[in-house]
């Protein structure tokens, strides 16, 4: 068998493996460096310009919590102009909203695990059949048949919402309250925008499939932060197996467990 | 230019299920086997610690790479086809264990009247049963000749199953016991015996305990994981080609594996009507290379065993206009029709729906095959109706809410936490016949990266499918309603087939008969035209059974392999056609 382990709980202990003491000497490094550290004050905003907030990486560091990492990990790597990604983020928070079951798609992650997700070979749509002639306005009886790839469909998607949120409303999409962007979502779901090179509709479905995998995939591609989204459906995560717990009459709420910790924890 | 290699008893392309009991049946024999395989040289540990339904069950890892040959679809002949694009709408498995290692292990045999479908239904309905335009045909074997390559093929893969009351009586039982059975296979148990009918826990090819094949091959216990279908095994405990006939086959010498291999061509002499071997390029390198051979086996997924004839230019092309030629008629499969039922949801139950297995299920065969009476019905044939519990990620239960729930925003969030372990769904696994209008050919228009013609389906529903698919909707509902669900939601039946190729179910083209007319190859598998040209896989079904392929073609696969060798020693053909 493998060494799977379904009773390894160490996710936090992997955590302060990786990040630990790597990050705070590299940081150190950086102040020394820049000839920071001597004079014993940093300038907040000389830092923060250059590498983010460079306080939030200490405390989470000092303290031993494993969020550090997760928030390095956290900048746009596909999405360049910030109101496109602040539509997207505005987006996905209506599509999965913080309630009282817990958080939404922004605190989990999502806008990020959607901005990973199109840099990769989805987003550029690399193992689909991409050769002419193209009929984008046909994707209703035929599945996806745009010209467009799936990073360029978000981007094109994302800035026509913001294109018709100045028209409407003479204001950014994601400076809307909720119901208002609500509203131009409806839109765009029931197809009625003009979207060039693609139907409005089949944005607004991969808009929000993407989403929802964002909440509930695994936390290794960047959203269900802390495995969250795992929490609120009680969803136990990779496990070795359930031959114990298949007969059982009653529901088994579990802990989740990440796939690095089936993994074993990794490198 | 094609660098030519040394001439082997046998080359193989593909190797699935049906490549892989070739290969390890030739090499058993002696023969000296060459086998090519287009996709990567994959063995268990890549399957080892990969659970992750993203990668697997939205990002298709194991299925084909698209960006360089898919399929066109079309429904009408009048109609220009477009290239189904993206995996989600085109699921066909790759790499070494094809389709195989992905399938869930649903495990039923088809029945004696699915075999000799045309003649029962007109013996027992009379001729004007069928409509007009369905192509139904006899296999051109009958179910006792299929029982012993059923029942080998069971044995090596180390079926784990109960007899089904209804089936004919085995003469072997099950290589393994049946699965465990949970609290939601329990209910549809119950509730399907208090309406009078007979179920059973479907025939897994998940193993129920550790077990080693008549090759000497082990498998192991299968964990209850959930992660099976569209996925790898993690444990070596899923009945696959990886866990059993390709490991069989590499233990010869005589045996040789070539990945990568891309074959575009079957080579074919005009003198002597035979085929010479096939043309395959490296795909690492982009080197061609020629390997002949006695014997060419075509062991690929049904579309790519049509493409490679059709490519090849041996046979006769299907043309539904003069409704003459063979090779792409009676392109079959089960689509949109297939599989639809009634969901059902619980109040006041939950149930641990993220544990299971592929095959883990409970079905009742009461409206399979022609175990009821047709008389009154608008159509043939039956299916299974089952209740599985596959065991579901996330992403996937977070679907799981009823119809009129808005499909994003906070109630969609909170009903769908509500329901996602509340929800049980049962369907029904109806046959799908062949039409003289639902054919594949080559595509006009779109080309694959080397320059050929992409393969084209034409398909729509008869009647047929839309009327069977009714049928089941209401006798799930019935089921579900036994079962005492809250809320019953029946299946909407599609009007047109949706050009989603998403259940791996595709079958057709290269079929098998007793009649060169209307059939390209003989009950060995063996072409009509080309005696040592044999075609193996789904692409031999008339048209679909009412269950899950993989067990046909598994015993089919062992039926060749007894015609191969024949073949070799004897020579010439194996049957004998009859013209009608």
């Amino acid at each position: 068998m493998t060494n799977n382990g379904s009773d390894n709980n160490n996710d936090n202990q992997n955590q302060h493996d990786q990040d630990g003491s790597h990050t705070d000497v590299s940081r150190r490094k950086f102040l020394k460096n820049s000839g920071y550290a001597a004079g014993g004050v940093v300038g907040g905003t000389l830092l923060g310009g250059l590498i983010g907030n460079p306080f939030e990486t200490q405390q989470a560091t000092s303290t031993g919590d494993d969020t550090s990492q997760k928030h390095l990990q956290q900048a746009r790597t596909f999405f360049s102009r910030s109101d496109d990604f602040k539509t997207l983020a505005a987006a996905t928070e209506r599509i999965y909203p913080q309630d009282d079951n817990g958080p939404g798609a922004i605190e989990l992650g999502v806008p990020y695990f959607i901005d990973k997700q199109l840099a990769g070979f989805w987003g550029s749509n690399s193992k689909d059949y991409m050769h002419p002639p193209f009929k984008p306005q046909a994707s209703d009886t035929h599945g996806l048949q745009t010209k467009l790839n799936r990073g360029e469909m978000f981007l094109f998607g994302l800035r026509r919402m913001q294109e018709v949120s100045q028209e409407k409303h003479n204001k950014s999409f994601f400076d809307l309250d909720g119901e208002t962007q609500d509203a131009i979502l409806e839109t765009f779901e029931s197809d009625d925008v003009n979207v060039k090179g693609m139907k409005a509709d089949t944005f607004f479905e991969l808009l929000r499939q993407t989403t929802l995998e964002g909440v509930y995939s695994d936390p290794a591609y960047g959203g269900n932060k802390d495995m969250q989204g795992w929490k609120m459906i009680e969803y136990p995560g990779p496990r070795m197996g359930w031959g114990n717990d298949i007969e059982s009459e009653k529901f088994l709420s579990k802990q989740p467990k990440s796939l690095r910790a089936y993994q074993g924890g990794g490198l | 230019m094609a660098k030519k290699l040394d001439k082997v008893d046998v080359v193989i392309v593909g190797v699935g299920w049906s490549g892989g009991i070739i290969s390890a049946e030739m090499a058993k024999a002696g023969k000296k086997v060459v086998a090519l395989e287009r996709g990567d040289h994959k063995e268990r540990s890549d399957y080892i610690g990969v659970k992750d339904e993203l990668r697997f069950d939205n990002r298709y890892q194991i299925m084909q790479n698209l960006s360089g040959e898919t399929i066109t679809s079309r429904n009408n002949l009048d109609e220009t086809a477009l290239p189904v694009r993206t995996r989600t709408n085109m699921q066909v498995g790759t790499d070494l264990g094809g389709g195989s290692v992905h399938w869930a292990g649903a495990t039923y045999r088809y029945w004696p009247y699915e075999f000799e479908i045309r003649s029962k239904t007109i013996e027992r309905y009379g001729k004007d049963k069928i409509p007009e335009d369905m192509n139904l045909q006899d296999w051109g074997i009958t179910y006792e000749e299929m029982e012993t390559y059923y029942d080998k093929w069971e044995k090596t893969a180390g079926i784990s199953g109960e007899q089904d009351p209804l089936a004919p009586e085995r003469k072997n039982e099950w290589p393994n016991p049946p699965l465990k059975e949970t609290p939601s296979l329990k209910l549809f148990k119950d509730s399907a015996k208090n309406l009078g009918l007979h179920p059973f826990q479907i025939a897994a090819g998940n193993m129920s305990q550790q077990y080693e094949n008549p090759d000497g091959e082990t498998l192991n216990a299968c964990m209850y994981c959930s992660f099976c279908t569209r996925n790898g095994c993690d444990f070596g405990a899923k009945s696959d080609p990886l866990a059993t006939v390709i490991p069989t086959a590499l233990k010869h010498d005589n045996y040789e594996l070539r990945t990568h291999a891309y074959v575009r061509r079957v080579l074919y002499d005009d003198n002597s009507g035979k085929a010479k071997g096939v043309m395959y390029v490296d795909e690492k390198t982009g080197e061609e290379f020629e390997q002949p051979a006695d014997v060419v086996v075509l062991s690929g997924f049904a579309f790519t065993n049509n493409r490679l004839l059709m490519l090849s230019n041996i046979g006769k092309q299907y043309d539904p206009k003069t409704r003459e030629g063979v090779i792409g008629r009676n392109f079959n499969g089960q689509y949109n029709s297939a599989f639809n039922g009634a969901k059902g949801f619980f109040e006041n139950k939950k149930f641990n729906l993220y544990m299971g297995a592929g095959a883990l299920g409970a079905a009742v065969n009461d409206y399979a095959a022609d175990n009821f009476d047709h008389s009154d019905l608008d159509f043939i044939g039956g299916g299974a109706i089952e209740l599985r519990q596959y065991g579901f990620g996330a992403i996937a239960s977070s679907e799981n809410v009823p119809k009129d729930t808005p499909r994003w925003g906070k109630k969609f969030k909170n009903d769908s936490l509500h329901y996602a372990y509340r929800t049980l769904q049962i369907w029904y696994t109806a046959i799908t016949m062949s039409y003289w209008h639902n054919y594949l050919d080559l595509d006009p228009t779109y080309k694959d990266e080397y320059g050929d013609p992409l393969l084209r389906a034409t398909y729509k529903f008869g009647d047929q499918e839309r009327n069977i698919a009714k049928f089941g909707v209401e006798k799930c509902h019935e089921i579900m309603e036994e079962m005492g669900a809250d809320i019953i939601e029946d299946d909407e039946v599609p009007e047109e087939f949706n050009h989603s190729f998403t259940g791996g179910h595709y079958t057709g083209g290269v079929v098998m008969g007793d009649d060169p007319n209307t059939s390209a190859v003989n009950n060995y598998l063996q072409m009509w035209d080309v005696d040592n040209l044999f075609v193996v896989g789904g692409s031999a079904f008339p048209q679909f059974g009412g269950h899950h392929p993989t067990p046909t073609i598994g015993a089919l696969a062992y039926r060749a392999a007894e015609g191969i060798e024949k073949y070799m020693n004897d020579g010439g053909q194996l049957a004998e056609p009859k013209t009608s």
